[in-house]
C-alpha cells in the first residue's frame, strides 16, 4: 500500500478543513468599509487578494510534499 | 419517503439497465466502423471502440428525465442541461483533438443554465466553521466548477477502468454525503451517476472492451460538478474526488500551463513483463500513476486497485466531512 499518497490526501483534507476555517473566521468578516471610506466591491477585491495569496502557499506546501514524496519513492 | 424511494427505484433501474444494454450495441456499432484506439498498455496492441459517452448520456438522460417527473424542480433541470451541453463538447474532442483551451472555455459556458435557472445558493459552507456569503464570487465559483470537475474526471481516463469507477465510487460517497445532508432529491441524482457508472463500470473494466473518451469523462465530470453546485456540497464535492484533483494538481505543476493530455511526453513506460513503470525522461510530468508506480513498477490492474482505495478513503474523508458540517465549533 503506497502510504505516502494516502498521507497526501489526508493533508490536503487537514488543508481544506484549516483553509476554509481560515476563511470564515478570519477573511469572511474583514470590512474595510466604515473606517474608511473604501467602496463594497473594492473590499471584496482585497478579501479574494487575501484568498488567493492564500491558495498560493497553499499550492506551495503541497508542491514541496509532492516533490518530497517522489524523491522518496525514487530512492527507495 | 415512500415517494422518495419510489423515484429512487424506478430511476436507478431505467438509469442502469438504459447503459448496461446500450453499451454492447454501442461497442458494436463502433467496432464495426473501425471507430476504435489502441489500447496502448496491452502487450498484443488490442483494439479498443471509443468514444462510449453516448451510451452514458442516454443512460444519464432518460433517468434524470423521470426524476424530474417526480421533483419538479430546477436544480433537476440544470443538471440535466449541463451534463447535456458537456457532452457535446466531449464528442467534438473524440471527433477532432481541440486544443488545451478548448475543453475548459467551452465547459464554462456549460454552466451557463445553473445560473440562468438560479439553481445554487451563494452560501459556501465548510465544516466546523460555518459558511461565508460571497454572491458576486460565487458566481465565478459557478462558472469554474465545471471545467475543473470536467477535467479532473478527463485526466483520470489514464487506465482500463479507472474513470467509471472512481465515478461510481465517488457518486455513492456524494450520495451520502446529501443524504446525511437531507438534501434528497439532489441525493437521488447522485445515486443515479454512481449506477450509471456503475453500468459502464462493466464493460470498462479492465480489459475494456470500451473507452468512455472525452464525451464519457466529461460527461461524468460536469454531472459531478452540477450536483456538487445545485446540492450546495462544494467542499465535501472537493474532498471526495481529491485523488483526481492530485492527478491534475501534480499534472500543472509539472507542466506548468494547460494543454490537452494526448500532447504531453509520457510519464510511464513498460518493463518486459509489460508492468508499468516510471519513465527516466525528466521532462515528463508527475501524474498520480506515475506517483504510484515511482517505487516499483505495477500492473495495469495493480495500479487501478491502487487508484480505487485511494478513492474509497477520500470518499470516507468526504462522508466525515459531511457529518462535520452540522457542526460548530463555538
Amino acid at each position: 500500500m503506497n502510504t505516502s499518497v494516502f498521507a497526501f490526501i489526508f493533508t490536503m483534507w487537514v488543508l481544506i478543513l484549516v483553509g476554509g476555517g481560515f476563511l470564515v473566521l478570519f477573511i469572511g468578516p474583514i470590512s474595510f468599509v466604515g473606517t474608511t471610506d473604501i467602496n463594497p466591491m473594492l473590499n471584496s477585491i482585497i478579501k479574494v487578494i487575501i484568498a488567493l495569496i492564500l491558495i498560493f502557499f497553499w499550492v506551495l506546501i503541497l508542491t514541496k510534499i509532492k516533490n518530497w514524496i517522489f524523491q522518496k519513492q525514487i530512492k527507495s | 419517503m415512500e415517494q422518495l424511494i419510489i423515484a429512487a427505484i424506478i430511476t436507478i433501474i431505467i438509469g442502469f439497465f438504459s447503459v448496461y444494454a446500450l453499451t454492447p450495441i454501442v461497442i458494436k456499432a463502433l467496432e464495426k466502423r473501425n471507430v476504435t484506439v489502441i489500447d496502448v498498455n496491452k502487450k498484443e496492441k488490442t483494439m479498443v471502440a471509443r468514444p462510449g459517452g453516448l451510451s452514458i448520456i442516454v443512460g444519464i438522460i432518460s433517468s434524470l428525465i423521470a426524476l424530474y417527473f417526480f421533483f419538479p424542480i430546477a436544480e433537476i433541470l440544470a443538471i440535466a442541461i449541463t451534463t447535456g451541453l458537456a457532452f457535446l463538447v466531449g464528442i467534438i474532442d473524440d471527433r477532432k483533438t481541440m486544443g488545451g483551451w478548448f475543453k475548459p472555455l467551452a465547459l464554462a459556458f456549460c454552466a451557463v443554465p445553473i445560473i440562468l435557472l438560479g439553481a445554487y445558493d451563494s452560501n459556501l459552507d465548510f465544516p466546523l466553521f460555518g459558511s461565508v456569503k460571497i454572491p458576486m464570487l460565487y458566481l465565478a465559483l459557478v462558472i469554474f466548477m465545471i471545467p475543473i470537475t470536467g477535467n479532473t474526471f478527463n485526466s483520470i481516463d489514464v487506465l482500463n477502468g479507472v474513470v467509471s469507477g472512481v465515478s461510481t465510487i465517488a457518486g455513492f460517497a456524494l450520495s451520502i454525503s446529501l443524504f446525511i445532508l437531507q438534501n434528497y432529491e439532489i441525493a437521488i441524482a447522485c445515486l443515479l451517476l454512481a449506477f450509471v457508472s456503475l453500468a459502464f463500470y462493466r464493460y470498462h473494466k479492465f480489459p475494456s472492451k470500451i473507452f468512455p473518451g472525452d464525451s464519457g469523462a466529461l460527461v461524468f465530470g460536469a454531472m459531478y460538478g452540477a450536483i456538487a453546485i445545485v446540492g450546495h456540497v462544494e467542499v465535501i464535492a472537493a474532498v471526495i474526488i481529491l485523488p483526481a484533483v492530485i492527478n491534475s494538481f501534480l499534472f500543472l505543476s509539472s507542466v506548468k500551463k494547460v494543454v490537452e493530455h494526448r500532447q504531453i511526453k509520457n510519464p510511464i513506460s513498460h518493463t518486459e513483463d509489460w508492468k508499468l513503470r516510471s519513465t527516466l525522461e525528466n521532462h515528463a510530468p508527475i501524474t498520480l500513476v506515475r506517483l504510484l508506480v515511482a517505487r516499483k513498477p505495477l500492473s495495469e490492474k495493480q495500479i487501478c486497485t491502487e487508484i480505487f482505495k485511494l478513492a474509497i478513503f477520500s470518499g470516507i474523508l468526504g462522508i466525515i466531512t459531511a457529518c462535520l458540517m452540522g457542526v460548530e465549533l463555538s
